[in-house]
């Protein structure tokens, strides 16, 4: 845990210092502890740039390792993560309607760059919030956590065809920006919103933080965890709002992020050697911080003017792991 | 004094809408302290759903469960936990906890909201693991241990929650038969020296005759005998216990046998030496013959060197 702290930090001290334009380091320290700097520039660039990306970066890392842990153990599934339940899905809808279909109705009223972010951030967390209530709703009569999971699987395949759909009518223009969304990027959130995204955020890992007893009951599958007074229906509706409201509010923000939620517990897993969630939510948290701070880092590193889609390096990190856990499964002790 | 686990006029089954399936009907017995009972019963019998009804993770279909003469509806999730604890065979993803953990997993119901252990609660857990014997696995992962260990780990588990009902399904379904006798031995010491009630369902009848106090048995047309295991074996009411005509009770070996005539004869064996005339009798109901004590032709066990040439010369 300690090590993991150490590379946090160097992380965050790399994210702050390396991008398009060169910042020297002391000017870095001496603008992040508050004293001004002789380059207003600078100034700008780490404090409305940098710092909001960083701290992005680190909170969403965390929050979709923590829902990917989450949904590992509800649904007993090594496999299981917001992408595979359909709610980053429902999200990416609920941007697209509002993306693709400014290109042609309401083009002139959100004309400012501004009011489409809002609209597109309230779309996407609509989007989210439905699936997560769709699944609620047929967690009340479908009680098999596997057949759930279908059932999520399922509901984010009709998202996928709504979404080609919508893109199949939209304009060029609209296609674009979706597209653009749709790659993951952690520098949408500004310093303005980076307060509101911080709260809500911390809120739901904190509410994770208090699941840690019935999670480690349901370690032992639904019949015992009933047996030590776990109330299941309780505990999977609180589960799915946790993860539905961290999914929700990351991938309005940042677009549709894959992988982190999948392979980040894993990590967590192989580096403790452990299931019990005193341990492991934590160490998840800080994990998932540190490999979307990784990932982010890669991203601007070639400097060159913008940087690479988020999702187009998380499956260079997630799947050697994910391969890793399928091949060695029989070894790995946490799932027998 | 109130019984520990009264069941008054049960029914239980499960409801699909409109439709009732009843499995055992009208039951009203109590649960000894002190003792094993053994749940026997075909499959389909009912005896999951009955221990599944009994520990309120479904409600009954009429009739009433009672725990320390109070029904368990009006039980709260943790009071009930701290009266009964499960153990069953289900599969579950623990293997990333270590022993010592997972028993402390039985301290949930006495915990606050977060879970954290006591004193008090470490020293259960730690009394519980000796109790089944694998002190030496304490922090052991519970992938690395071997069936019967883990099963032993899960009666741990319930031990810690310290309640004086334990519930068993099936509990040695998966173990080698050493294992078996070694788990059963374990949970007739807890009985007897914790004064627990313990009820569990098996399909290993001679195991149950062996080592369980008492049989309830799961019968034909929802019905359920209760009794002394040795009482109900020498009224011969194991034959009821599965309702077809392919295999009958063996009082002598305590066994269910195959019970085909296709040879159309019938040997009555005698002999000194019981153990020459249980496996002759062996052989000669796998061929297909009768055996019994009303036969006009007499097998004298002690003259037979070899069943084989036996065989060969009645086959």
């Amino acid at each position: 845990m300690s090590s993991l702290a150490v590379v946090a930090i160097i992380l965050a001290g790399m994210l702050l210092a390396v991008g398009t334009v060169d910042v020297p380091f002391e000017e870095v320290i001496k603008i992040v502890f508050g004293k001004s700097s002789s380059n207003k520039v600078w100034e700008f660039i780490i404090i409305e740039s940098r710092i909001p990306l960083l701290a992005t970066a680190a909170l969403s890392g965390a929050a979709l390792a923590v829902c990917g842990l989450l949904l590992q153990t509800l649904f007993g599934n090594p496999l299981a993560d917001p992408s595979i339940l359909g709610v980053s899905t429902g999200a990416g809808l609920g941007a697209g309607c509002v993306m693709l279909s400014m290109g042609t109705v309401i083009s002139s009223w959100f004309g400012s760059m501004v009011g489409g972010f809002v609209a597109t951030l309230i779309g996407a967390f609509i989007g989210a919030m439905t699936v997560m209530l769709l699944l609620l709703l047929f967690s009340s009569f479908v009680k098999s956590s596997t057949m759930l999971l279908i059932v999520g699987v399922l509901i984010g395949y009709v998202a996928s065809s709504a979404i080609s759909l919508l893109n199949f009518f939209a304009t060029e223009e609209g296609v674009h920006s979706y597209v653009i969304w749709g790659l993951g990027n952690f520098s949408g959130v500004t310093l303005s919103q980076l307060p509101l995204y911080s709260w809500i955020v911390a809120l739901g890992l904190v509410a994770s933080l208090l699941m840690i007893k019935p999670l480690n009951a349901l370690l032992l599958g639904r019949r015992y965890a009933e047996n030590l007074g776990v109330n299941l229906n309780a505990t999977r509706n609180a589960l799915l709002t946790i993860t539905g409201v961290l999914t929700a509010i990351v991938t309005s923000f940042c677009g549709p992020i894959g992988f982190i939620g999948l392979v980040v517990p894993h990590i967590s897993r192989l580096l403790l050697h452990t299931s019990d969630h005193y341990r492991l939510i934590p160490a998840t948290m800080l994990t998932g911080a540190v490999v979307a701070m990784l990932c982010t880092l890669l991203s601007v590193l070639p400097m060159t003017n913008g940087a690479i889609p988020i999702n187009a390096i998380t499956p260079i990190i997630g799947v050697p792991v994910i391969i890793y856990v399928i091949v060695r499964r029989n070894k790995i002790f946490y799932f027998n | 004094m109130i019984d520990l686990l009264q069941l008054n006029n049960l029914s239980v089954g499960y409801t699909n809408g409109k439709n009732k399936t009843i499995v055992v009907a009208d039951i009203s017995l109590s649960l000894p302290r002190g003792c094993v009972v053994s749940l026997l019963g075909a499959n389909g019998a009912g005896k999951s759903t009955l221990l599944r009804t009994i520990a309120g993770a479904q409600p009954a279909i009429s009739g009433e469960v009672k725990i320390a003469g109070e029904l368990i509806g009006r039980l709260s999730r943790h009071e009930m936990a701290r009266l009964i604890s499960v153990v069953t065979t289900d599969r579950t993803n623990a293997g990333g906890l270590t022993v010592e953990e997972l028993v402390a997993l039985g301290r949930q119901p006495y915990t606050g909201f977060l879970g954290r252990l006591d004193a008090n609660d470490r020293k259960m857990v730690r009394d519980a693991i000796e109790s089944v014997g694998i002190t030496h696995k304490l922090h052991s992962f519970v992938a690395e241990l071997s069936d019967g260990e883990r099963q032993k780990a899960m009666i741990a588990k319930a031990l810690a929650q310290n309640a004086p009902i334990i519930l068993l399904d099936e509990p040695t379904s998966f173990l080698d038969v050493a294992s078996r006798v070694d788990v059963l031995q374990l949970l007739h010491h807890l009985a007897r020296c914790e004064n627990k009630a313990i009820l569990l369902s098996s399909h290993d009848v001679a195991l149950s005759l062996a080592m369980s106090d008492r049989l309830w048995m799961l019968v034909g047309d929802s019905k359920l005998i209760d009794g002394q295991t040795e009482d109900i074996v020498l009224q011969g009411k194991l034959n009821h216990l599965f309702s077809t005509d392919n295999v009958t009770f063996d009082a002598l070996s305590g066994e269910f046998v195959a019970k085909t005539d296709h040879n159309k004869k019938a040997y009555n064996i005698k002999g000194c030496d019981a153990t020459r005339c249980r496996w002759i009798a062996n052989a000669l109901r796998r061929n297909g013959f009768v055996v019994s004590d009303d036969a006009k032709d007499t097998i004298d066990a002690d003259k037979i060197d070899s069943v084989e040439i036996l065989l060969s010369q009645i086959l």
